[in-house]
């Protein structure tokens, strides 16, 4: 495996760098697009019901049909990476867009009430006390998107773009163990750091929370 | 001063909330909202910084109608407290206190200088600053949703049920308080309430309404006690109001007795007991000064194994009695 790590190293790191880019991106992008929708779906009540099952359905369609199926529509090549971006980015919104509107929901009506009477105007009450309050849901959302993404980003090698997913394509073409090994253990590693990432970044930015649940 | 002008709340699915209910609820003083649950009282309140918008009438503070406001701008300037704090979870206590001075537009530095010592105003130690709500018991929590009430230093509270939801040790503690900032700063309080004690305790004004949204009576403490509208009332404010409206007053115009050689006094003059046989000395059972109030008076009359009260003077020297007899005929001819 080491041997075959330095004879294609630089082959492994473009894959990672691509599987990297390919799993982040669709999560900025879908968690930029799933906050106004959840939050559509806590603002406008009987929305919340078919954004739940709408969301439910488009997770549900097999990524590679979504691969192959996107070109079609969206007029790119088979062989672009935008393929990949978009569908991994409606995977991200359909599992966000509920996480948002659950996280919401999930603020203590007395705190919402609270601050409308304090004399928070809509929009700042929702930017500085209803989001901050459902990040910790939110960010558990985050880490389950991320790591999905991470996973799903190989699927694309079998229509040859899916980062350390080229690994195990080669190594089956090859019938050579070598770069799946590398393949799983990247993908892994990778997840793995995501994950840790945004663990820490949840620490920092919810402190609060670690005092929750010792109340007297 | 804030005046509800025949205010109305009918609800859309036909209840009646608020029923016509006029009043004027003076400035600088507390005014108590208090009645059985479903009585409208909670509703009335909210109508004052337009959480709630009445169905007709109008609410008016110093004479501006609230409905031509700016509902946030308005809230701003009002202060607002609820049972539990409703603090935010995720701001320490310092942050909490500080959001409406922030809203204002102060800066984070100057809106947390002010919030520490309002902190201190409201009994928290500064150490508590840097802590979150969730690390707080439910007395704290109260004591910080005071502060961020009075951080702006606005003319107007407003209290929904602000102490209920703590012990009685605590809620003593916090009542004792609440008086003590009060007499200090001297806002325009409407506070809701279901306990009529802690009305009585705490109100300038006390407004009783009864279901439907209806107000049954208005008045002082005393005037509740001593001279209830209606059954309903009486029923409500209870039926020790006669011991309890002695609170309201004080032991300085009570008539007293010169000191009886039965009393047993020690050489500085503070009586040690009653003298009720030949070698039998009983402990008094405590004594009032003219500042005490009546309803001490009447307790240590009861209690004294004679039936005789013992008034001291500033340094504990016994300087009256007040039997219990006496006191009787004072609270009779006081009547009238």
């Amino acid at each position: 495996m080491i041997t075959y790590l330095s004879n294609n190293s630089e082959a492994v790191l473009a894959a990672l760098r691509q599987h990297i880019w390919l799993a982040l991106l669709p999560v900025l992008l879908g968690f930029v697009i799933a906050l106004p929708i959840g939050y559509l779906g806590v603002r406008v009540p009987w929305l919340y019901h078919p954004l739940v099952n709408v969301a439910g359905v488009l997770y549900s369609i097999p990524s590679l049909a979504l691969f192959v199926f996107l070109p079609v529509v969206l007029g790119t090549k088979i062989l672009s990476p935008l393929n990949i971006v978009v569908a991994l980015t409606i995977y991200t919104v359909a599992l966000l867009a509920r996480t948002v509107a659950d996280g919401l929901r999930s603020v203590d009506p007395l705190i919402t009430e609270s601050a409308t009477a304090m004399g928070y105007r809509r929009f700042r009450r929702l930017v500085d006390v209803e989001l901050p309050v459902a990040l910790p849901v939110i960010l558990a959302g985050l880490r389950v998107a991320t790591v999905a993404n991470i996973s799903l980003v190989s699927v694309g090698a079998l229509i040859g773009v899916g980062g350390l997913g080229q690994l195990f394509t080669r190594g089956f073409q090859l019938f050579y163990i070598e770069p799946i090994l590398v393949g799983i253990i990247l993908s892994v590693l990778l997840a793995g750091i995501a994950d840790g990432v945004i663990v820490l970044i949840q620490r920092a930015v919810t402190p609060w929370t670690r005092f929750q649940g010792g109340r007297a | 001063m804030i005046t509800f002008d025949d205010v109305v709340k009918v609800y859309p699915g036909g209840g009646t909330a608020v029923d016509h209910v006029s009043l004027e609820l003076p400035t600088g003083k507390t005014t108590v909202f208090v009645g059985p649950s479903g009585c409208g009282k909670t509703t009335s309140l909210r109508m004052i910084n337009r959480m709630i918008s009445p169905t007709s009438g109008r609410v008016l503070i110093d004479g501006q109608d609230v409905a031509g406001q700016d509902e946030a701008l308005l809230r701003r300037g009002i202060g607002y407290v609820i049972q539990h704090a409703g603090l935010f979870p995720h701001r320490t206590v310092l942050d909490n206190v500080a959001t409406v001075p922030v809203l204002l537009g102060k800066t984070r530095r100057e809106a947390r200088t002010a919030a520490l010592e309002l902190l201190e105003r409201v009994g928290l130690a500064p150490e508590f600053a840097k802590r979150y709500p969730a690390q707080l018991s439910g007395g704290q929590q109260q004591r910080v949703g005071v502060a961020r009430a009075l951080a702006a230093d606005p003319p107007v509270m407003l209290m929904d049920e602000p102490f209920s939801a703590v012990d009685p040790v605590v809620r003593e503690q916090l009542h004792r308080e609440f008086l003590r900032l009060q007499k200090d700063l001297g806002k325009t309080i409407a506070m809701v309430t279901h306990d009529i004690d802690e009305a009585i305790k705490l109100g300038d004004v006390v407004v009783i309404f009864r279901q439907g949204g209806v107000v049954a009576q208005v008045g002082t403490p005393q005037e509740l006690l001593a001279d209830p509208a209606d059954e309903f009332v009486a029923e409500f404010v209870g039926r020790d109001r006669g011991l309890r409206s002695l609170s309201f007053d004080t032991a300085a115009e009570l008539p007293v007795l010169p000191v009886p050689a039965e009393l047993v006094l020690d050489e500085a003059g503070r009586p040690l007991g009653w003298k009720t046989g030949a070698d039998d000395v009983r402990p008094t059972g405590g004594t009032f000064t003219s500042a005490d109030t009546l309803r001490l008076v009447a307790d240590l009359a009861i209690l004294s194994p004679v039936g005789i009260a013992v008034r001291v003077d500033a340094d504990g020297k016994a300087d009256g009695i007040t039997p219990h007899h006496d006191l009787a005929d004072y609270l009779a001819a006081r009547r009238g």
